[in-house]
C-alpha cells in the first residue's frame, strides 16, 4: 500500500517536473525572439509546417464542408429550410470544425514532423553540439518553431474555413440546387465578425500555442534513443489531440456558455 | 530546397491566409465595407416580452431597421423596456408608430416589429412608443381557449 502511494507520488512529481522544465523552454524560447537575423529561420519554420501543411488543409476542409451541406440539407430539407444550410455551414466551421480540425490535422502533419525532428537532433548530439559552440538551442531550434506554429495556425483555420464553405457552396448550391442567395444572405445574416469569426480566431491561436508547445517540448524532451523518438511522437499526437478538444470544450463554454 | 523558392511560397501562404480572412470578413460575415451611419435609441414598454433577446431584430415592413439593444424590467408597473437601436439611416419615425413583438415562422426567432405612424410629430432619441403589443405567449392563449370551452 505505502509503496503504491509512493509510486503514485514519484509518477505525479515527474508530470511536475517536467511541466516546470516545459514552462522555462516556453518562456526561455519564446522570449528569444524576434531578432532581425532570425527572420530566414522564421521563414524556414513557416514554409515547413506551414505552406507543407497546406495541402492536406485543403482537401480535408473541401470534403468537410461538403459532407456537412449534404447533412444539413437533407435535414433541412424536410421543414423546407434549405436556405439554413449556408448559415448552419457557416457557424459550425467557424465556431467549431474551422479551428478544432485545423489543429488535430496540424498535430499530425506539423506537430509529429517538429518532434521528430528535434528528438534526432537530440538522439545524434546536434543539440549538446550547439551549446558546445556557444549556440542556444532553444533560440535556433526552439524559438522559429514556437513562432512558426504560432502564425501559421490561424493562416491554416482562415482558409480551412473559407475552403470549406465554399465546397459546403459547390453541394448546397450547384448539385443539390438551394437557392444562392437564401445560402449567402442567411449566412451573412447570421454571422457577426467577433461573435463568431473573432472568438474562431481565437481558439485557433490558442490551439496553435499549446499544439506547438506540446510537439517542440516532447522533442526536446524526448529519450536520445530510437526507441524514444518514435515515442515522443506519438505522445505529441495524442496529447495535442486531447489537448486541443479537452480545451476546445472549455473555450466554448467560456465564450459561448452564458449566451445561448 | 532554394531559399527563394521558400520565401516565395511562404508569400503565398501567407498571402492566401489574408485573402481568406477578406473573404470571411466580407462574404461570410457581410460586413459592410460602407460607414456604418450610426443609430439612436427609443424605447417601448411591453407586457410580455417572452423570449426576446438582444440583439433581435427590429423591422419595419419587413425591413430590417435596427437591433435590441438592452431589455430590462421595470418592477414598478411590472412591465419590460426594451431598448430599440435604430439605424440613423431611417430617419426619424412618427409618434405614434407601434410596436409588436412578433416571431418569425412559429417556432422561429421573436423579433420586434414597428408599424408606422402618420403623425407628423417624430420620435426624438430617447423617446417612448406608446403603442406597443406584447408577445402571444402560445400558453396564455390554450388557456384562455380551455376556460372558455369550459363556460360554453
Amino acid at each position: 500500500m505505502i509503496r503504491l502511494l509512493r509510486s503514485l507520488g514519484v509518477v505525479a512529481l515527474d508530470r511536475l517536473a517536467s511541466l516546470g522544465r516545459a514552462s522555462v523552454i516556453w518562456g526561455q524560447a519564446v522570449w528569444g525572439l524576434p531578432r532581425a537575423d532570425d527572420v530566414p529561420l522564421l521563414i524556414r519554420q513557416i514554409y515547413n509546417i506551414g505552406v507543407l501543411s497546406l495541402i492536406i488543409i485543403v482537401l480535408s476542409a473541401f470534403s468537410i464542408g461538403a459532407v456537412i451541406a449534404l447533412q444539413f440539407y437533407t435535414q433541412l430539407q424536410r421543414f423546407g429550410a434549405e436556405d439554413a444550410v449556408g448559415l448552419g455551414l457557416a457557424l459550425v466551421l467557424l465556431r467549431e470544425l474551422g479551428p478544432v480540425v485545423t489543429a488535430l490535422l496540424f498535430a499530425g502533419r506539423a506537430g509529429s514532423a517538429v518532434t521528430a525532428e528535434i528528438s534526432l537532433m537530440k538522439s545524434t548530439e546536434q543539440l549538446s553540439s550547439m551549446e558546445m559552440m556557444g549556440v542556444d538551442p532553444l533560440h535556433r531550434i526552439v524559438a522559429p518553431r514556437l513562432w512558426a506554429g504560432l502564425i501559421c495556425m490561424p493562416l491554416l483555420a482562415t482558409i480551412f474555413n473559407v475552403v470549406a464553405i465554399y465546397g459546403g457552396m459547390v453541394v448546397a448550391v450547384e448539385w443539390l440546387g438551394s437557392d444562392p442567395g437564401g445560402f449567402w444572405s442567411g449566412m451573412q445574416d447570421a454571422v457577426e465578425l467577433w461573435e463568431d469569426v473573432g472568438k474562431g480566431m481565437i481558439k485557433s491561436i490558442i490551439f496553435a500555442l499549446v499544439v506547438t508547445w506540446i510537439a517542440v517540448f516532447q522533442g526536446y524532451d524526448s529519450e536520445p534513443t530510437a526507441e524514444g523518438i518514435g515515442l515522443a511522437t506519438t505522445r505529441t499526437v495524442v496529447l495535442s489531440s486531447v489537448a486541443v478538444l479537452a480545451l476546445d470544450f472549455l473555450l466554448t463554454l467560456g465564450m459561448y456558455g452564458e449566451f445561448k | 530546397m532554394q531559399m527563394r523558392t521558400v520565401e516565395i511560397s511562404v508569400g503565398v501562404f501567407v498571402l492566401a491566409g489574408i485573402l481568406a480572412l477578406i473573404v470571411l470578413v466580407v462574404r461570410v460575415s457581410g460586413v459592410s465595407l460602407t460607414r456604418d451611419e450610426g443609430s439612436y435609441l427609443v424605447y417601448a414598454e411591453f407586457d410580455d416580452v417572452a423570449g426576446l433577446r438582444k440583439r433581435a431584430k427590429v423591422s419595419m415592413a419587413g425591413v430590417t431597421i435596427g437591433r435590441v439593444a438592452d431589455i430590462q424590467v421595470n418592477p414598478e408597473y411590472g412591465v419590460a423596456v426594451v431598448a430599440l437601436e435604430i439605424d440613423n439611416g431611417v430617419g426619424a419615425l412618427p409618434m405614434d408608430t407601434g410596436a409588436r413583438i412578433l416571431t418569425e415562422g412559429i417556432l422561429g426567432a421573436r423579433y420586434v416589429g414597428l408599424t408606422p405612424g402618420a403623425d407628423p410629430e417624430t420620435l426624438e432619441p430617447g423617446d417612448y412608443i406608446e403603442d406597443t403589443q406584447g408577445a402571444l405567449v402560445l400558453e396564455n392563449l390554450i388557456g384562455d381557449l380551455v376556460t372558455r370551452l369550459g363556460a360554453s
